[in-house]
């Protein structure tokens, strides 16, 4: 473990995660809509997003799995020191995080059970970029319709199909940061 | 005595804020599913909106403007210890304008004024099963759910009729979201069951049961009724004894021991702005001369 895996935390957790985490809210509330979230910095590939998000949510009781893309040691030395969350596979993981290609495929995540569809792993997309452009989202949350440069189309419609079990998403670029809930229905634009 | 130093920020340590914050999640992405959370013990009793408290707590940010109603009131004894609460705790400012609050937390009301995209609204809730009269058994509802197994609340409405002649229940009336879940929307009148389709996040959270669970904007909101006996968001046929407003729940209010009563607006702030803008009702008295 070297020094870098020591920095890079939040300097002011308890607000500086409220703050994120409202920009989570409101992102999860609203598919598509792309949301600002800063504090943490941590070492590459991850993006400052999703280290911030993973500050704000992950902890000892949260299992996550790091996809092919993002399993580094620095990374790891990151995520246990600022977090305490074991490192799993994805069978066991609450959150996974890596690129859309390293993370599949996606029936390896849990989903849920009847009984507590809750029971079921957040996936943190990381991306190249964020627009409004690709894919037409429709469904709770959105007024009338939402658009998501979104990395598939029909593994989303796919999730979509399990309501009410099924993956969530959350996408990551740079300092920026969209969701995907289950409940999103996608169609190509 | 206001020293922030002395409590985490917004009172809840960090790590039951972020197992919060996740149940949160879940439960806007499986509108009107009761997700389990672990529910703490809060510095006030159970039933005095601990799970409200919690959530509230989980959301605030020192950025927010923080109001409470209890029972459309901003100045009854619930409302305002839940406000010093949350200014001391967590140093938010507070307001009781409907309008300009970023988080609203409620006790058995939704506000008038319709809410807009920047705001939060968070229930308190007692009860957050809407069958557990009708099953007493968690492993059985939970199954109901499960299966979308919801028969049993439709009988119960029908008795409603069969008994009533029409469907008694006149608050906590079951709402079915998205087309899926069957949710307790709280204790609110079923006048309030139609402002459910918001712009505004929903919140709900039950304390002493440990559950959490949510309304994303623009959530189709459907409360039950049959093709015979539609659902009416009734009210008392009157309007408002202060400021005359005839589109807005009211308050009993009993004035001697002869009879006498009159009817006022329950959400406070609502009332007190139209009186302020020169809205007068058959015993009110114009803003100035109240003031005094």
């Amino acid at each position: 473990m070297d020094t870098q895996s020591l920095t890079g935390g939040f300097a002011d957790a308890p607000v500086e995660a409220a703050r994120a985490f409202r920009a989570a809210l409101q992102a999860m509330a609203r598919p598509g809509r792309i949301e600002a979230i800063a504090g943490a910095t941590p070492p590459a590939p991850l993006s400052p997003a999703a280290g911030t998000l993973l500050l704000t949510l992950a902890d000892a009781e949260t299992p996550v799995h790091l996809a092919p893309s993002h399993d580094r040691p620095a990374l790891r030395d990151w995520l246990t020191f600022h977090t305490g969350a074991p490192l799993v596979g994805p069978g066991e993981a609450v959150f996974a995080v890596g690129a859309w290609a390293a993370l599949q495929p996606l029936d390896a995540y849990r989903i849920g059970v009847p009984d507590y569809p809750d029971r079921s792993a957040t996936l943190i997309v990381e991306m190249e970029g964020l627009s409004a452009l690709r894919a037409r989202l429709t469904g709770p949350g959105i007024k009338d319709v939402a658009a998501l440069s979104l990395p598939d189309i029909a593994a989303f419609q796919r999730n979509a199909l399990l309501f009410p079990l099924g993956l969530d998403f959350y996408f990551t670029a740079g300092d920026r940061l969209a969701a995907l809930p289950r409940t999103t229905k996608v169609e190509a634009d | 005595m206001t020293d922030l130093n002395q409590y985490n920020f917004a009172y809840l340590d960090e790590q039951t804020k972020r197992m919060i914050r996740r149940a949160l999640l879940k439960a806007l992405a499986i509108p009107g599913y009761q997700v389990p959370f672990a529910s703490r013990e809060m510095p006030m009793p159970y039933g005095w909106g601990t799970g409200g408290v919690q959530v509230s707590a989980a959301c605030l940010t020192p950025e927010d403007r923080f109001k409470v109603i209890d029972q459309g009131a901003d100045d009854t004894t619930n409302a305002v210890s839940i406000r010093k609460f949350f200014e001391r705790t967590a140093g938010v400012e507070t307001t009781e304008r409907t309008a300009e609050a970023t988080v609203i937390q409620t006790r058995h009301r939704i506000p008038e004024e319709p809410l807009g995209e920047g705001q939060i609204l968070v229930y308190q809730v007692p009860i957050p099963e809407p069958l557990r009269f009708l099953e007493p058994r968690e492993t059985e509802t939970r199954k109901m759910h499960a299966l979308e197994e919801y028969g049993l609340m439709h009988v119960k409405l029908y008795e409603d009729i069969a008994r009533h002649g029409k469907i008694a229940t006149s608050y906590a009336y079951p709402v079915k979201v998205q087309g899926r879940y069957v949710m307790d929307p709280s204790p609110i009148p079923k006048f309030d069951n139609p402002k459910m389709e918001m712009a505004a996040i929903q919140l709900f959270g039950a304390g002493r049961e440990q559950r959490i669970y949510a309304v994303p904007p623009y959530t189709s909101v459907v409360s039950l009724d049959f093709e015979d006996h539609p659902f009416e968001a009734s009210k008392v046929d009157q309007p408002c004894a202060l400021c005359g407003a005839g589109d807005t729940y009211l308050d009993e209010v009993i004035m001697d021991d002869e009879g006498g009563r009159m009817f006022v607006c329950s959400d406070t702030d609502y009332c007190a702005t139209r009186r302020a803008e020169g809205h007068l009702g058959a015993l009110g008295v114009p803003a100035e001369d109240s003031a005094a």
